[in-house]
This record gives structure tokens, C-alpha cells and sequence, in this order.
């Protein structure tokens, strides 16, 4: 079995960026979503086409990322 | 790789995919836990998660030497056997592990360039399948010491400037704006930074596919802020993970003899009770509470 349709997208979400990885395995997509920096996977889902897939992890990563709080330095 | 000091500890995806079924050759994949593992994995790799199989579960260290020496005998690696690591997040844990292995003296192991990310990304075999390595006597080494910076030492290193502090993290976790990854729990009372250490974040030292960037970037970027390896240096991160990636480049990659990883890192330095915390990007040194 190999990965197929490998995609990566920067995007913002809830102010912080993240990478949006998805691709095809078998009859089903994956996606993760890792903060840009440090780097760490947010969100790891699958689904059955790739939107599926990526907004299902958008939306646990989105939560996860709303309550991280700034201090004020 | 050539360039490297030590281009041995590097392995690339081509080298794994022709070596898949070597016998002397066992490969794991070391993440945080088993999820990435379980959507699939290079053919024939092992899997240690971190959060269970490498460091006691009991009490916050490392594992103990008979710990290692079970992990190792049960995984099916002999002391002369070559362990090819590689994992997610641009092998973290799997520098986690490597340098875990070093202090309990395993010759032969080496780094995946690139990772999980790299080997999917170029389509490579993934497999479902778990294999089940027959058990093997393992003998390890005492623990050298030498690799990892316990808290006096780094306390010691931070009042008297006798050692380059490199704080990994991300600039907002540094600055003290942010107390833990963004989206990850905050895990300590303190935001800020060990007074005196240099921001150097681990992701500067990888290129966009994962692999390390070239010898002379990564002596550039860490010349530009006076780590040379002219005097000893201790990496710290959080909890020791991205550090052990950093303590990896600068050892192994760049060859400075005197690195150690501080592994209680900030969990440990921001919840210690009187400990001096610079915080913003320049901050004055802060002043250390000497010992009566």
C-alpha cells in the first residue's frame, strides 16, 4: 500500500499557522494538522474523500488551538 | 551527507527502502504514541511509543538501564545489531531516541533524513502489519552521563556562564507569550526563558521536507549566535524532545564534542519554585538566588 494524492496547505486558524496534510491510503484519506512552529500534529483523522478528511481535523485542531492563552510579556 | 561530521547517524529514505529486509537491520517508528504508526509504517517497522516505552512511567526519567536493556531484547535488537529510527513531527521522538540509546552505549543507529513525513510524502510502502521480532539478550552500558544536563548542572551553567544555554522552543514559548505549544496543555507555572539562553528553535535547523539543512547552514545558524562548540552547550525545550533533536545536530551533525540534552527543560525550570525566568526577547540578565 502507498500514499497517493499527497497534499500539503499552510493556512491560519484561530490566529496561529498550521500545515494541513492529507493524502490517500487504500480506500481512504487522512489528514493532519500540526502547528507551524513548534511543529507538533494537532489533529489526526481520516474520512472517505479528502474534505472529509481535512475538516474534521480543522475543526478538533481549530478547538485545541482557541484555548491556547497569550500572556502579555 | 558527506559534509556532515558524522554522516554515519544519517540514513536516507532510498538507503531504508533497499534495506528493508535485512536481518541485521531493525527499524522503529518512535512518535509520541501509536496513531501515526497504526495508519501505517515503513514494512517491518517497530514501534515505541514514547509516551509508554521510552521513559518510566512512574517517575519522571528516562528509562532505567534494565528498562532499556527489556525494550532492546524485546524489540529484537542485539548490541550489534543497526537500528534505523524514524518517526513524525521531523523525528523528534525519534531523536529522543537515539540519544536515549547513546547513553546506554548502542553502537550502531542511525536517523531516517526526513522522517515519517519525507517516506509518505514520497509514496513509499506503507504496511498495516505489526512485526513480531524474536527476543534477543541485550547487555547495555551504564548510562554515560556526559549527554544529558540534570538541573544543579544547569543551574550552575546558568549563574556562572560556563555553558551555551539553547532554548528550542518556538520564539512566542521563549518570549514567555505563550506557555506551552500553541494547542497543546500549558504544563508549567512560569513562561519565559533559563536567563542567559539563546533562542535557536529546532525547526530552523530542517528544511521543508523534514531532512537537516547542509553543514555549513547549520554552523552559520548557530555561529550567528555564538554557539561554536568552542565551550559546552545544553539544549532545552519543554520536556526534552525537541532538545534531543537539537542535541543531535549539534553532536552528531555539526560534531561539537561537549552537548548535553536538558531533559526536565522548562517543565522543570518554569514550575521551580524561586528560579530566575528572563522573559521578551532581550531581556537583562535576571539575578540568581545564590545558596547561603
Amino acid at each position: 500500500m502507498t500514499s497517493q494524492e499527497y497534499k500539503e496547505t499552510k493556512l491560519e486558524l484561530e490566529g496561529w499557522p498550521v500545515n494541513v496534510t492529507s493524502y490517500k491510503l487504500g480506500d481512504r484519506f487522512y489528514c493532519k494538522v500540526d502547528n507551524v512552529s513548534p511543529g507538533a500534529w494537532l489533529a489526526r483523522t481520516t474520512g472517505a474523500t479528502r474534505e472529509e478528511a481535512e475538516q474534521a481535523a480543522l475543526e478538533r485542531a481549530r478547538q485545541m488551538l482557541g484555548r491556547t492563552r497569550r500572556q502579555a510579556v | 551527507m558527506a559534509n556532515y561530521a558524522h554522516p554515519e547517524v544519517l540514513v536516507g529514505t532510498d538507503w531504508v527502502a533497499e534495506h528493508l529486509n535485512d536481518p541485521n537491520i531493525r527499524i522503529v517508528e518512535v512518535d509520541v504514541d501509536n496513531k501515526a504508526y497504526d495508519e501505517g509504517h515503513v514494512p517491518g517497522a517497530l514501534a515505541w511509543p514514547w509516551n509508554t516505552q521510552l521513559c518510566d512511567t512512574v517517575r519522571r526519567d528516562i528509562l532505567s538501564q534494565k528498562q532499556f536493556e527489556e525494550l532492546m531484547a524485546s524489540s529484537g535488537i542485539s548490541n550489534d545489531t543497526t537500528v534505523v529510527i524514524y518517526g513524525d513531527n521531523n523525528n523528534w521522538f525519534a531523536a529522543w531516541a537515539f540519544w536515549q540509546m547513546k547513553i546506554y552505549g548502542h553502537k550502531d543507529v542511525r536517523i531516517m533524513n526526513g522522517g515519517r513525513k519525507k517516506w509518505v510524502a514520497e509514496g513509499r510502502d506503507l504496511s498495516m502489519e505489526t512485526p513480531k521480532p524474536s527476543r534477543t539478550a541485550y547487555k547495555a552500558s551504564a548510562p554515560d552521563n556526559s549527554l544529558r544536563a540534570f538541573l544543579p548542572q544547569v543551574q550552575t551553567a546558568a549563574e556562572r556562564e560556563s555553558a551555551d544555554l539553547v532554548d528550542v522552543r518556538s520564539p512566542q514559548e521563549y518570549t514567555g507569550e505563550i506557555l506551552a505549544p500553541p494547542g497543546l496543555p500549558e504544563t508549567c507555572q512560569r513562561g519565559g526563558h533559563i536567563p542567559g539562553a539563546r533562542s535557536i528553535p529546532w525547526g530552523k535547523a530542517v528544511n521543508d521536507d523534514g531532512t537537516f539543512k547542509s553543514f555549513e547552514d547549520l554552523k552559520n545558524l548557530y555561529g550567528s549566535e555564538g554557539v561554536t562548540g568552542s565551550r559546552p552547550v545544553i539544549a532545552y525545550c519543554r520536556i526534552g524532545e525537541r532538545s534531543s533533536h537539537t542535541w543531535f545536530v549539534l553532536k552528531y551533525l555539526l560534531g561539537f564534542k561537549d552537548v548535553a540534552n536538558y531533559d526536565g527543560s522548562w517543565t522543570e525550570w518554569g514550575n521551580l519554585v524561586g528560579a530566575p525566568v528572563e522573559r521578551g526577547a532581550a531581556a537583562a540578565k535576571a539575578s540568581y538566588p545564590r545558596a547561603s
